[in-house]
C-alpha cells in the first residue's frame, strides 16, 4: 500500500504558508501542505496572496534621502 | 599608518558612503520612527573606525548595513524599553486574504487582493510598519525588505533563532492585521475608488 499523507486543516496550512514559501519547514510538513493545497482552492488563494505580499514588501520603494540630510551626512564623513 | 595610506582609506570609505547613503537612510527609516539621521550618523562613525578590517570591498554595502542594524539594536537596549510580546492568540486567527473576500472593500475590482496592496504607497507602508512593535518590525524589515537570512538576523539582533522565527511568524500576521486596520482608518480604499 502506498504512503498516505495525513490531512491538515486550513488553519494549519495557512499558518505554515510563509515558511513554506521560505522553504523553512520540515519535509514532512511540506508534504502535508502540498497535499492540502492539492484539494483546497481557498488555501491556494491564500498562497498566491502570501506571494503577492512578499513581493509587495520586497519591491517597497526606498525613501528618498532629503537633500539637506544627505549634505549633512556627507559633510560628517568628510570631517572624520 | 602613513598619511598617504590614511588618505586613500578615507577616500575609499567616502566613496562607499556616497554610494550607499540612500539605502542606509532608507533602512534606518524602516527601522526607526524618529531619529533615522542619528542612526545613520552613528553607523557611519562606527563604520569609519572599523573600515580597515573590511577585507572584501565588494562586501562593503552589506557590511555597512549590518553596522547600522547593530547600532539600532544597541540603541534599543540603551533605551531599555520593555519588550512586549503580542499574544499569539490575538493575531493568529486573522487572515487578510479571507477578510478581503468577506468584506469586499473594492466591489468594482476584479483583482481585489492585488488592488488592495496597490493602494499602499511607500509612505503608507512605512506608517503600517511604524504601528508595529520594534521586536516584530525589525525582523520583518530585515528578512523581507532587505533580504537578510534568518540566521544573520538572529546574530545581528542577538536573539535565538527560534525567537526570530516566532517573531517573524507573528510579525507577518500583525502586518496583515495592521494593513487592514490602517486602510480602514485612513479611508485608503475610498481614495483608491475615487481615483479609479
Amino acid at each position: 500500500m502506498g504512503k498516505t499523507t495525513a490531512a491538515i486543516p486550513c488553519s494549519e496550512a495557512v499558518r505554515q504558508l510563509w515558511d513554506y514559501l521560505d522553504k523553512a519547514i520540515a519535509p514532512e510538513d511540506r508534504e502535508k501542505v502540498d497535499h492540502h493545497l492539492s484539494f483546497c482552492r481557498r488555501c491556494c488563494g491564500e498562497l498566491e496572496f502570501a506571494k503577492e505580499v512578499r513581493s509587495f514588501l520586497a519591491s517597497g520603494e526606498s525613501t528618498e534621502i532629503p537633500a539637506d540630510v544627505k549634505e549633512r551626512l556627507e559633510r560628517f564623513v568628510e570631517e572624520l | 599608518m602613513e598619511i598617504a595610506t590614511l588618505d586613500r582609506t578615507k577616500e575609499a570609505y567616502q566613496d562607499l558612503v556616497r554610494d550607499e547613503l540612500p539605502s542606509l537612510y532608507s533602512l534606518a527609516r524602516r527601522l526607526e520612527r524618529d531619529g533615522a539621521e542619528d542612526l545613520v550618523q552613528e553607523a557611519l562613525l562606527q563604520g569609519y573606525r572599523a573600515f580597515g578590517s573590511l577585507k572584501d570591498e565588494a562586501a562593503g554595502p552589506h557590511w555597512l548595513k549590518t553596522i547600522l542594524v547593530n547600532v539600532f539594536r544597541d540603541e534599543l537596549r540603551r533605551r531599555g524599553r520593555r519588550v512586549v510580546e503580542v499574544a499569539a492568540g490575538d493575531i493568529e486567527d486573522f487572515s487578510l486574504y479571507r477578510t478581503l473576500v468577506d468584506e469586499d472593500p473594492l466591489p468594482y475590482s476584479d483583482s481585489l487582493h492585488t488592488d488592495f496592496l496597490g493602494a499602499f504607497g511607500p509612505e503608507d507602508l512605512r506608517q503600517v510598519l511604524m504601528r508595529m512593535p520594534e521586536i516584530y518590525r525589525a525582523p520583518l524589515v530585515l528578512r523581507y525588505m532587505e533580504g537578510f537570512s534568518t540566521k544573520e538576523i538572529a546574530r545581528l539582533l542577538d536573539a535565538p533563532l527560534g525567537t526570530v522565527l516566532a517573531r517573524l511568524h507573528r510579525g507577518r500576521n500583525l502586518l496583515e492585521r495592521t494593513m487592514w486596520a490602517y486602510a480602514d482608518e485612513t479611508n485608503l480604499l475610498r481614495k483608491e475608488d475615487d481615483d479609479g
